[in-house]
């Protein structure tokens, strides 16, 4: 509906007046109420009675009433998301790219799109649908409400990190917060501040899609070399490579929210763009780790050990779809995980594992198999979901 | 497309509301973006089109499969051959939505000739196969013309005949008058009708009407 022009405008200019007579009987053309379905009864009736006069009239209304026929509501079938990917690469097969798209944007390049086809059929009153954002803070849940809307705003500000890094507009504008302009859950509040979001919800889907299509389309055309550009998020940085990982996670982890909140299916990224997920959160635990411990929130570190040689060790299995084996060093970032020295393991499946790091599953609920060390078992847990924010 | 420029359709001939439509810039600068092989300018083209492409050819064909397939082939077609778009016969949604009709009633017919091959004696004759051929285009030119008319008009005809309000309660509900409410319906419908002008031809308003020979053109090169 962005295109309707001002209310003034909004008649067709027809060569006709507004209601024409018949040409044949006179009687005003627009009593005929276009194919009968949208008159009261008796109205059908003097119209009936007039077509069987006319011939002008009854022309044009079997014309009409015909194509009344060849209305079909929408489809409500949805595109199936793997369905783009399918297509894409049988182009690309066909045709190589000559700028292709560098493969570490590919998550954020399906995700992306997945919720844009999400948003697509949403009215107004969707997009104004509470939702209720959840993470953990200080080793215990958190959570705000916001709308479909804010939720958008939320993925723009914050994906605005990676569009700065880049060169790009922030799309923050002049509401960039001074004293910490690079934090993700400061810029969120700021973007919320402005009250965009409230006042005109379905303007927020546009920008947000903008940004996300002029993020990939820069990555391409930048060269190998940019996948090493820090971003800033805050107090830590990611390789721009690792941060649009992370934005595809964030991406999938709120359109799930958002599909809930309007009562909508959801699916999970595909397998390769899962494992990469589960990777680069499993990459950030032995940091997680260091800073639980910095902030007194776990123990020590039973031993010292040298940077790069191996350490204490915990096996995380994560299983389904995108699954895989990881060896988390527990003393230190520093050390090697390895498997000659675990002391425990932990098993669960990889959509349960994403909705830890979520915040979305508390690390006492998660349904993970567990062996060993128990302190160690709980520490990574924990640390899993204290990658969760805003 | 401007609504303003829709009123010229009083005799409900052609549908012709894009014919003056000044091809976006959007659309120059995609053909030039594929035409260098810009992968990143696919993935926006498949995000722009591929509902429109996908329903087109669910319409046409009524099975997802066949509508997938067909959707990878519109695809191919249009980044193996950017060049073949051309903006000055009109937007570049017209364009694949014609390419997509073309290639969903060329399949249609193929698997139509396949099962009458099959079916031995009790085929059915080649009339009754071109009827539904002709139905089933009709049907994908309709949904076509309902997404591409100006929304005024659509959102009259949703609520006249999908929510079964009177010409009043749809004036009410679109805030304008009953005279304005019944012009945009009988408009609507107007353009609707349009759709059985063509015999299993392109959809697309705006462009010559001639229809390409059964199997030729767009449908034979993708």
């Amino acid at each position: 509906m962005q295109r309707t022009p001002p209310r003034r405008r909004t008649g067709p200019r027809t060569r006709t007046p507004p209601a024409p007579a018949c040409p044949s009987c006179r009687t005003p053309c627009s009593s005929r109420c276009w194919a009968l379905a949208a008159c009261s009864p008796e109205e059908t009736a003097a119209v009936e009675a007039h077509l069987t006069d006319c011939a002008a009239c009854a022309d044009e209304a079997l014309r009409l009433r015909d194509a009344v026929g060849l209305l079909h509501p929408a489809d409500s079938l949805d595109l199936d998301p793997l369905l783009r990917s399918r297509v894409l690469e049988n182009c690309l097969g066909r045709r190589p790219a000559r700028i292709p798209v560098p493969e570490w944007a590919g998550p954020y390049d399906a995700e992306t799109a997945k919720l844009d086809a999400l948003l697509r059929d949403m009215g107004e009153s969707e997009w104004r649908a509470p939702v209720r954002l959840r993470w953990f803070e200080n080793d215990r849940e958190a959570g705000r409400t916001t709308t479909v809307a804010g939720v958008i705003g939320h993925l723009m500000s914050v994906d605005g990190l990676v569009a700065t890094a880049l060169g790009l507009t922030d799309p923050l504008g002049a509401e960039v917060p001074e004293d910490s302009p690079s934090d993700p859950t400061e810029r969120t509040l700021a973007y919320w501040r402005t009250a965009v979001h409230e006042e005109s919800p379905l303007a927020t889907r546009e920008p947000w899609r903008e940004q996300s299509h002029a993020l990939i389309r820069t990555v391409a055309f930048a060269g190998r070399g940019v996948a090493e550009l820090a971003v800033p998020y805050g107090d830590f940085r990611l390789p721009l490579r690792d941060s649009l990982l992370e934005r595809a996670f964030e991406c999938w982890v709120h359109a799930g929210d958002i599909a809930d909140a309007v009562d909508y299916p959801y699916e999970a990224p595909a397998a390769h763009h899962m494992h990469g997920m589960v990777d680069l959160a499993a990459r950030l635990l032995p940091s997680a780790l260091a800073v639980r411990r910095r902030a007194g929130l776990a123990a020590p570190p039973r031993r010292l050990v040298e940077a790069g040689t191996p350490g204490r060790t915990l096996h995380l299995e994560v299983e389904g779809s995108g699954g895989g084996h990881w060896y988390i060093a527990l003393d230190s970032p520093g050390a090697l995980g390895t498997p000659d020295r675990t002391v425990a393991h932990i098993a669960l499946d990889s959509v349960e594992f994403c909705q830890l790091a979520a915040g979305h599953v508390s690390p006492e609920d998660a349904a993970a198999g567990q062996h060993g060390e128990r302190d160690a078992i709980r520490e990574v847990l924990f640390a899993t979901a204290s990658l969760s924010r805003l | 497309m401007d609504f303003c420029d829709g009123g010229h359709s009083g005799g409900g001939e052609g549908g012709p509301w894009m014919v003056n439509e000044a091809p976006p810039r959007w659309d120059r600068r995609m053909q030039q973006r594929l035409a260098r092989g810009e992968a990143a300018a696919l993935g926006e083209l498949y995000d722009r089109f591929a509902s429109l492409v996908h329903s087109l050819a669910q319409r046409v064909l009524e099975d997802e499969a066949a509508a997938d397939r067909i959707t990878r082939e519109v695809f191919g077609y249009i980044w193996e051959n950017p060049d073949a778009y051309d903006p000055k016969q009109g937007s570049l949604r017209s364009w694949v939505a014609t390419l997509t009709h073309r290639q969903a009633v060329h399949r249609l017919r193929q698997a139509e000739a396949a099962s009458a091959l099959d079916c031995g004696a009790d085929a059915p004759g080649p009339a009754e196969i071109e009827q539904k051929i002709n139905a089933a285009s009709t049907a994908a030119r309709a949904d076509y013309i309902v997404t591409s008319m100006p929304a005024p008009l659509r959102a009259a005809l949703e609520l006249a005949y999908f929510q079964r309000r009177d010409y009043r309660q749809t004036a009410a509900d679109l805030g304008v008058t009953e005279v304005e409410a019944r012009r945009r319906l009988r408009l609507g419908l107007q353009l609707l009708a349009t759709a059985h002008n063509h015999q299993a031809g392109p959809p697309a308003p705006g462009r010559p009407a001639t229809p390409p020979p059964p199997g030729s053109g767009y449908g034979r090169a993708l």
